[in-house]
């Protein structure tokens, strides 16, 4: 079906469904129980679930199938997002041109970034990379400032050309939108204590990801992704055996810049703002850590590391002391206050030791990530078939990789 | 003919000579074999020969063209492929996509972003590789990982990888190094079954004077990075300077 193998296919399906039923899905319980905190279906969160979802793909095209470990891809997602707001000051907030120059932009830049890094492999190429993002950060915040706003970073303004778009009504800054359809635009339905909050940002970037979910697939299973994969497994029998793996690595890499410009461009999108911290190297770090703990190399375990870690950071840093006391109102006084002491170390600002600590986990028992914890689930104690997951490879004779 | 010609090929590394004055010419279609003691330069020579080393000084001509100054994959795409003394696979994939790599590569050339159609869906190149597979007895495995053969499978499967490619020169490093005896006589059966069918021209680097003279045409004889004797390998038997050399010791 459309180019897929069967459980190809199937896969694409379920995603499918849950990102499309996501708004129903993200929010399993009334706005009145003490729960609804945990509630992830909101517009806001939805979306960036969405978009790192695609930035995380892209990433595991290169680190997951080439073995190549950028620590700089923040710098395209950033790149991305400037030219997509400049498109949005220039031409028009209508979001495909942004999205689409980002794309550009972004491919045009590592491509360079690229060309230069790649020269060196293993540890010298991610020094390199990440020396590269952390030169763009700085040269954002600095130099580049009439290019970048510097520290304030860019938002549209009232007096901004956008040559294709009416006269703002009004003095309202307008609203980024596709073809008259407002990004921010939400309908709400409510049913009983329920309410489920339909984002119209939300689903445009769902089938951008589902697009770029569906791309990465192809990639995957082609004669291309296979000489990815042939390139982390023996690069010099590769050379020796008549193929050029510079540019297989360079294409690879020019792909995740690509993707990672795309995910940038929607973040413009959703939220007209763009400030250089997006390039700093822990938003680089932070797509190996979803790629990582969803799974390298497989097809959905980014998808849902970036959920995962998205979720944590927005759900996790909202829980504080004042919430976790009146969990624990019903302990005695002394033992209440020791649980929230404890406690109240991992949610909050403390998130990212919850994360750490998860992280550290996955890493030790599941090197495969979620998607080998997920099969280990399903398939009881399969040791060789986990085997053949890790090693990201597709025997026709097991389930592929998902 | 000479497919490969080797002239006055010198390497020098810090203050060993490694290679001196080299000169070597092999025949369309014959096995031609490199003996010699330990370090006497064969692998030496061998390296020259795919661009991992460039001679001091010296020609190597393949089939009319210089092998010197270009990449190892122009020299595999020109036609050269090689068998390492160690098994080059690629080894957390299967055994079918290691032979199916190196297909794409003789159809594709170098490179091609060929990311489109399925690799399932590429009947020509799956069909070859597993046409390979069969003739070289590794068919019933094709759905393994690479990494978890033998010794003895992982070199077949290299050469598969290799004899995909329908090479006009295929280089041997030791191809039977490390192997039992039983393997052994496995490896020259293939490489005599596959030099009847196929007819490519074949350099043998080898220490085991038992798989020299049962696949051999002709024999080269290297020493202290000089060729001392190039001749049949039934001449070479009786060579006075060669038993001297390295057969007084080791010859059966």
């Amino acid at each position: 079906m459309f180019g897929l193998k069967g459980s190809d296919f199937a896969l694409f399906l379920v995603v499918a469904v849950l990102t499309l039923a996501a708004p129903f899905i993200l929010n399993p319980f009334p706005e009145t129980s003490s729960l609804a905190q945990f509630n992830g279906g909101y517009p806001d969160l939805m979306q960036r679930f969405v978009i790192f979802g695609i930035f995380a793909i892209g990433f595991n095209i290169l680190f997951g199938l080439t073995g190549y470990l950028s620590f700089g891809h923040a710098a395209f997602l950033g790149v991305g997002s400037y030219a997509a707001i400049w498109m949005m000051k220039l031409l028009t907030m209508n979001v495909i041109p942004a999205i689409i120059m980002s794309v550009i932009i972004a491919g045009l830049f590592s491509l360079v970034v690229g060309w230069i890094s790649l020269r060196r492999s293993g540890i010298y190429f991610s020094i390199l990379t990440l020396a590269f993002a952390q030169m763009s950060y700085a040269l954002a915040y600095s130099v580049l400032t009439p290019i970048t706003g510097g520290e304030t970073g860019l938002q549209p303004k009232l007096n901004d050309p956008r040559i294709l778009d009416a006269a703002p009504e009004g003095g309202r800054i307008p609203q980024a939108n596709l073809f008259g359809l407002d990004m921010g635009e939400s309908r709400v339905w409510n049913v009983g204590d329920w309410a489920f909050t339909f984002n119209a940002g939300y689903y445009v970037a769902a089938v951008v990801m589902l697009v770029a979910f569906y791309l990465s697939i192809r990639i995957f299973r082609s004669p291309f992704g296979m000489m990815l994969r042939a390139v982390k497994s023996n690069q010099q029998r590769m050379n020796y055996t008549g193929l050029n793996s510079k540019p297989y690595t360079l294409a690879a890499f020019v792909i995740s810049g690509m993707y990672a410009g795309l995910a940038g461009g929607l973040l413009v999108a959703m939220d007209t703002q763009v400030g250089p911290e997006r390039m700093f190297w822990t938003a680089s770090g932070e797509v190996v850590l979803m790629t990582i703990l969803g799974g390298v190399g497989t097809l959905i375990g980014p998808v849902l590391g970036a959920g995962f870690i998205k979720y944590m950071e927005n759900i996790l840093s909202k829980i504080n002391t004042t919430v976790l006391e009146g969990w624990f109102a019903f302990l005695p006084d002394g033992a209440a206050d020791a649980v929230v002491a404890v406690l109240g170390l991992f949610v909050g600002k403390g998130w990212h030791l919850t994360l750490g600590l998860i992280f550290m986990i996955v890493v030790i028992f599941l090197p495969g990530g979620l998607v080998e914890g997920g099969r280990r689930m399903f398939r009881g104690r399969d040791r060789t078939a986990t085997r053949k997951v890790k090693s990201g490879q597709t025997p026709p004779t097991s389930k592929p990789a998902e | 003919m000479a497919i490969l010609q080797v002239r006055n090929v010198s390497k020098r590394f810090g203050g060993l000579q490694a290679l001196n004055d080299v000169n070597l010419s092999v025949k369309e279609g014959t096995v031609h074999a490199i003996i010699g003691p330990n370090g006497a330069g064969k692998s030496t020579l061998l390296n020259c020969f795919v661009g991992r080393l460039d001679p001091d000084t010296g020609t190597v001509m393949f089939d009319g063209k210089s092998l010197l100054g270009i990449k190892p994959h122009e020299i595999n795409q020109a036609g050269v492929s090689r068998v390492f003394q160690t098994p080059e696979i690629f080894g957390d994939l299967s055994l079918l996509e290691n032979v199916m790599i190196p297909s794409f590569a003789r159809r594709d050339g170098d490179f091609k972003v060929n990311w489109w159609p399925r690799t399932d869906n590429e009947r020509d190149v799956k069909e070859h590789a597993e046409a390979v597979l069969q003739e070289i007895g590794l068919y019933e495995k094709r759905h393994e990982l690479a990494d978890s053969m033998s010794r003895g499978d992982k070199r077949r499967l290299e050469m598969a990888m290799c004899l995909s490619q329908d090479p006009k020169l295929l280089l041997l490093d030791e191809p039977t190094a490390g192997m039992s005896r039983a393997d052994t006589n496995a490896t020259i059966d293939l490489l005599k079954r596959l030099g009847e069918t196929r007819g490519i021209t074949k350099v043998v680097i080898e220490h085991d004077m038992h798989v020299v003279f049962s696949l051999a045409d002709y024999v080269s004889v290297l020493a202290q990075g000089t060729v001392i004797a190039e001749n049949t390998p039934e001449a070479i038997k009786g060579d006075q300077r060669v038993k001297e050399a390295y057969l007084g010791t080791e010859a059966e």
